[in-house]
């Protein structure tokens, strides 16, 4: 069903919806659109004898972060309601061409649905490339998002939104990061 | 009624995680199903204009289409002028609270903006490994790709090391 409204949906519909989030969540209870807080929250959550766990992790996240971890769960439903009434979109077979071959040229040979699956699956964990993308890669999202304090959606947009210099400067790090794996690591890793 | 400091929140320097943590008590149901309905609005967006996707990220970083640049940019423009109406306004919250969005903190560092590029490069590391940041995490785990599982488990001890070396790390 729905089939019309399959993938990809344009940036300039796809992009003014998500800005909407950022007054929506300030409109409705004052919360500032930020997702890697949820990452703290989690592990705030976690039964931890206290001796253990660092003084970061100590706070009341009941109070802080309920809102937040209902609403990643809102995200999670939310992914799982777009591929069952729409369909999983063809991103691999959406992006450029430029793309596709430079892709293929590291050695990526599968070109369907959100993520290539010779890279991210469970037998792919056990290859040392999808280890360091999986692993590695989330890894670094977590330490990262947390130094910086805040991710793509704390400081891309509503910290830059918010015209925030600190946040363009973690914006730049962002962008430095990613260019030196795309064009430094990645060879590397999937050579 | 002011009800300025009345959290006193252990990592107040946690950037946007403090600006979030700041909030009152623990939200009535209603409340909790509008976050709950408006995180399933932005999983559907997030999965069907292909932002959470490995392919779309490595397209980004290759400077190789302007679709994402687009999503990234019209999102800031339309949260940017939404955010200024708030302010000049002077618009209360659903729950009649006043609105403010804090700024980002600076840090003590000798090293200028420390945590903001270094902790900044790091993610963008992790970002361009991964294919997704945080919130693709969970819509690409809801879309099915289960694998993401041990992603978010990485994510989590990413910000548990962090949370161990803070005291250690120029901020």
């Amino acid at each position: 069903m729905l089939e019309n409204l399959a993938a990809p949906w344009p940036w300039y519909i796809a992009g003014p919806l998500i800005g909407l989030v950022v007054p929506l969540l300030l409109l409705l209870g004052g919360k500032v659109f930020g997702v890697s807080a949820n990452l703290r929250h989690m592990c705030a959550a976690t039964p931890t004898p206290e001796r253990w766990k660092p003084a970061f992790l100590k706070y009341d996240w009941k109070k802080s972060g309920v809102w937040n971890l209902t609403f990643i769960l809102g995200v999670f439903l939310g992914g799982l309601l777009a591929v069952q009434l729409i369909g999983m979109p063809d991103a691999g077979a959406h992006i450029s061409d430029a793309t596709r071959s430079d892709l293929a040229a590291l050695g990526v040979q599968e070109f369907t649905g959100l993520v290539p699956t010779d890279l991210f699956s469970w037998g792919a964990l056990l290859s040392p490339a999808g280890l360091i993308l999986i692993v590695g890669g989330g890894f670094l999202v977590g330490f990262g998002a947390r130094y910086a304090g805040g991710c793509t959606s704390g400081h891309a947009i509503s910290g830059i939104a918010d015209l925030q210099l600190p946040s363009l400067i973690a914006v730049l790090g962002f962008f430095a990061g990613g260019l030196l794996v795309t064009f430094g690591l990645l060879p590397l890793i999937l050579g | 009624m002011k009800k300025e400091n009345q959290v006193t929140n252990p990592a107040k320097s946690g950037g946007a995680a403090a600006t979030a943590a700041e909030a009152g008590p623990i939200e009535h149901p209603l409340a909790l199903l509008a976050y709950l309905l408006i995180g399933i609005y932005l999983g559907v967006i997030f999965v069907q204009s292909e932002v959470v996707s490995w392919f779309r990220i490595q397209e980004m970083f290759r400077f190789q289409s302007f679709h994402m640049y687009g999503i990234i940019g019209s999102a800031v423009v339309v949260a940017a002028i939404s955010v200024q109406i708030i302010k000049r306004l002077d618009v209360r919250s659903a729950t009649g609270e006043p609105i403010r969005l804090n700024p980002k903190e600076w840090g003590d560092s000798k090293i200028p903006a420390a945590r903001y590029w270094i902790g900044g490069t790091l993610f963008g590391v992790g970002w361009a490994l991964l294919g997704a940041c945080p919130g693709p995490i969970f819509a690409l785990l809801g879309s099915g790709i289960t694998v993401l599982v041990v992603a978010l488990l990485a994510a989590l001890a990413g910000t548990w090391a962090y949370s161990i070396l803070r005291p250690h790390l120029p901020h």
